[in-house]
C-alpha cells in the first residue's frame, strides 16, 4: 500500500512538472518556435527514419545469418575471430567511423549508412550467437535423436528458444542506430541532426529542440515496437515476460 | 529384433566400445549397466546411429542400420534422454506430436493419440495438453518424455537413464507404471542405467559393461546368482542373493493346496489335520474360502471347543502377486517365519515359509 502510494504521488508529481515545463515554454514562447519547424521536421523524420531502417535492415539481414552460421558446428572456429573483427569495427568511434566511410564512398547517404550499418551489426551478431549457445545441449540431442535434420532442429528448436536472446540484441542495435543517426548529418546524410547541429551552429535553441526531441522520442518509439514484438513473437513456453 | 555384431567404437585411440555382440529379443528389455564411462551409452546411441560405429554392424529388425537414411532411422525408434528434453517452446501436445509431425501425419491422427498417450500415463489430457513444460513438475514432464518417445508407436525404445533425475518416490512409481505400459505394448527397448536395483526390477536381460566390453550379458536372475567374475559380482552388491527376492513371486515360493478349518469345525478335527501334515499352525477360512485367523497346535491341544472359538488373528498375509522381497520383510515385520498368501480378493491360496524361499533360492545352484 505505501509503495502504491508513493508511486501515485510520483506520477502526481511528473504530470504536474510537465505541464508547469508546457506553461513556462509556452509563455517563454519556445513552443511556437519549436511549432514553426514542423514541416522541416516532418521531412526530416522521414528522412532519418530511412537511414535508420535501411541501415538496420541490412545489420539484420546479415547479422543474424552470420550468428546463425557461426553457431553451426562446421563455422564454430571461426566464431571468435568474426566476433573480434565486429567488436573493431564499433570500439572505432562513430565519428571516425563517419569520416572513414566518407573517404571511400564520398558525402550523403551511403557512407552514412554504411556506418550505422557496421555500429549495429555487432549487438545482432552478438546475441544470436549468445542466444544460439544457449539453448541447452540435451535439447539439440533430443531433437537429433527423434530424427530432426540439422534445418528442422534450426528453426523448430534453436531458433525459437534463442529468438528472445536475439531480439533482445535487436532492440539494443536499433536504439543505437536511431540515436546515432543525427550524426549523419555531418557527412551529408541528411535527417533530423540537420535542425540540431543548425540550432547548435546558430545557437537557436528552438531548432536544436525542434530535431532534438523528435529522435529522443523515436528512440523510445523504437524501442517499444520492438519490446512488444518481442513480447508477440516469442513462443509462450520460453517467454520470460509472458 | 536388435543385433549387434563385432560393434566398435574409437575415439581417436582411445577405445570407448570394443567388439560387442548381442542381440535383443523382440518384446525384451535390455538394461545396458556399468560404471560411467564403461561404454554402455555410447553402444546405446550407435543402435540409432546418433555415434557412428567406427566397425561392426547393428541390425534392426533385420535390416542393417548402416545402409538405411539415419534420419530415417530415428523416427523410427523411441529415444528417451536423462535431462527429458521436452522442447520449452512448444506445447504438450506439439512435443508429443514431433515425431507424427515430422513423419507426416494427418493433424487429427496425431493430436488424438497425443490425447491417448497423456491418458495411458495418468495425466489428464484437458488440462495437461495445452500447457508448456515448465508448468509440469520433474516426474509429469518424464512420464510425458516417455510418451512422446511412444507417439509414432516405434517397435523398439531407447532409454538413456530415463529416470535418472526424479527423486526416489516419483521414479519407483514412475518405473510402476512404466512397466505396466510396457505389459502391454511389449516394445523392444534398450535402457541405459547405473543402477542394479533398476535394472532388476525392469530388465529380462541384462547387459553388464566395463572398459568398453560387455562381460556379462544374461537374465537378471543369472547375473545375480552366476556372476560371471569378481568385477560383476562386486557391481551387483554383495547382497544378490537378497536382490534376487525381487524377481521371484510368491507363487513361484508356496506351498499350494494347503490344509484348512473353518469355525464352526472342532479343535480335534484341527489337530488331527496340523498332526497329518506336521504343521504347528492352521489357518481359518471363512464359508467361501477367505483367510480369517489361525489356530496354533500347543493352544489346540489344551482347550476343547470350536476353531471359531480359539483362533488368533493372522499375523501377517502376502499377496501371491507380490514379489518374495515384500514376503520376507512381512515375516520380519510380524517376527513370523510363514506367511498365508490370499488372492486379490482375499481367498486363501497357500503359504509360505522361510524354509520354502530358501528351497527357492538355492535351486539354480543345485541344478548347476
Amino acid at each position: 500500500m505505501a509503495r502504491a502510494g508513493l508511486a501515485g504521488t510520483l506520477r502526481w508529481l511528473v504530470v504536474f512538472g510537465a505541464f508547469a515545463l508546457g506553461a513556462w515554454l509556452q509563455a517563454r514562447g519556445t513552443i511556437p518556435a519549436i511549432l514553426g519547424h514542423s514541416q522541416d521536421v516532418t521531412y526530416l523524420i522521414r528522412q532519418h527514419l530511412t537511414l535508420a531502417a535501411i541501415s538496420g535492415a541490412i545489420a539484420l539481414v546479415v547479422g543474424i545469418p552470420l550468428g546463425i552460421v557461426l553457431t553451426r558446428p562446421r563455422f564454430e572456429i571461426f566464431a571468435d575471430a568474426v566476433t573480434q573483427i565486429v567488436n573493431l569495427g564499433t570500439t572505432i568511434p562513430t565519428l571516425a567511423l563517419l569520416a572513414i566511410a566518407m573517404s571511400f564512398l564520398g558525402i550523403g547517404s551511403p557512407p552514412a549508412i554504411f556506418a550505422l550499418f557496421v555500429l549495429t551489426l555487432l549487438p545482432i551478431v552478438l546475441n544470436t550467437i549468445a542466444g544460439l549457445r544457449s539453448v541447452p545441449q540435451h535439447l539439440i540431442e533430443a531433437a537429433r535423436g527423434m530424427g530432426m535434420t540439422p534445418g528442422q532442429i534450426l528453426r523448430r528448436v534453436e531458433l525459437p528458444n534463442a529468438v528472445f536472446v536475439i531480439l533482445a540484441g535487436v532492440r539494443t542495435a536499433f536504439a543505437i542506430n536511431i540515436g546515432t543517426v543525427p550524426l549523419a548529418f555531418l557527412i551529408g546524410g541528411g535527417g533530423l541532426g540537420e535542425l540540431i547541429f543548425t540550432g547548435i551552429d546558430l545557437m537557436e535553441p528552438s531548432m536544436l529542440l525542434a530535431g532534438a526531441i523528435p529522435t529522443a522520442l523515436l528512440a523510445v518509439l523504437i524501442d517499444f515496437l520492438i519490446g512488444q514484438i518481442q513480447f508477440w513473437l516469442v513462443p509462450k513456453g520460453v517467454n520470460p515476460l509472458r | 529384433m536388435i543385433r549387434l555384431e563385432q560393434v566398435s567404437k574409437h575415439f581417436g585411440t582411445m577405445i570407448a566400445v570394443d567388439r560387442i555382440d548381442m542381440e535383443v529379443p523382440a518384446g525384451a528389455v535390455c538394461v545396458m549397466l556399468g560404471p560411467s564411462g564403461c561404454g554402455k551409452t555410447t553402444t546405446m546411441k550407435m543402435i540409432n546411429r546418433l555415434i557412428p560405429p567406427t566397425s561392426g554392424r547393428i541390425y534392426v529388425d533385420g535390416k542393417d542400420t548402416a545402409a538405411v537414411d539415419e534420419v530415417a532411422l530415428r523416427r523410427s525408434i523411441g529415444y528417451v534422454i536423462q535431462q527429458i528434453g521436452l522442447f520449452p517452446n512448444m506445447t504438450i501436445e506439439e512435443n508429443i506430436c514431433v515425431v507424427p509431425d515430422l513423419l507426416g501425419w494427418p493433424a487429427a491422427k496425431s493430436r488424438k493419440r497425443a490425447a491417448e498417450l497423456l491418458d495411458m500415463v495418468n495425466l489428464d489430457p484437458s488440462v495437461f495438453l495445452k500447457r508448456y513444460p515448465k508448468q509440469l513438475s520433474g516426474g509429469q514432464q518424464q512420464r510425458v518424455g516417455v510418451v512422446r518417445a511412444l507417439a509414432a508407436d516405434p517397435p523398439v525404445l531407447l532409454m538413456d537413464e530415463p529416470f535418472g533425475a526424479i527423486d526416489p518416490i516419483n521414479r519407483e512409481v514412475i518405473q510402476d507404471e512404466f512397466m505396466k505400459l510396457q505389459a502391454e505394448l511389449k516394445k523392444t527397448i534398450v535402457f541405459v542405467s547405473h543402477d542394479i536395483d533398476e535394472a532388476v526390477k525392469m530388465a529380462s536381460r541384462i547387459a553388464i559393461f566395463r572398459d568398453g566390453k560387455l562381460i556379462q550379458y544374461d537374465t537378471p536372475d543369472n547375473i545375480l546368482a552366476h556372476p560371471i567374475d569378481a568385477f560383476v559380482s562386486e557391481f551387483v552388491g554383495s547382497d544378490r542373493t537378497l536382490k534376487r527376492l525381487r524377481l521371484i513371486k510368491v507363487t513361484d515360493a508356496m506351498m499350494a493346496e494347503p490344509p484348512r478349518v473353518r469355525a464352526e469345525d472342532t479343535l480335534d478335527t484341527a489337530v488331527k489335520l496340523m498332526d497329518e501334515h506336521g504343521h504347528v499352525s492352521i489357518v481359518m477360512v471363512g464359508p467361501r474360502g477367505r483367510a480369517r485367523g489361525v489356530v496354533r497346535l500347543e493352544e489346540a491341544r489344551e482347550r476343547k471347543g470350536t476353531v471359531g472359538e480359539h483362533q488368533e488373528p493372522l499375523p501377517g498375509v502376502v499377496n501371491i502377486r507380490d514379489d518374495l522381497r515384500t514376503a520376507v520383510s512381512q515375516m520380519f515385520t510380524h517376527g513370523v517365519t510363514w506367511l498365508a498368501c490370499v488372492d486379490d480378493d482375499g481367498f486363501y491360496k497357500g503359504y509360505v515359509t522361510q524354509k520354502s524361499i530358501t528351497q527357492v533360492l538355492g535351486a539354480t545352484y543345485r541344478e548347476s
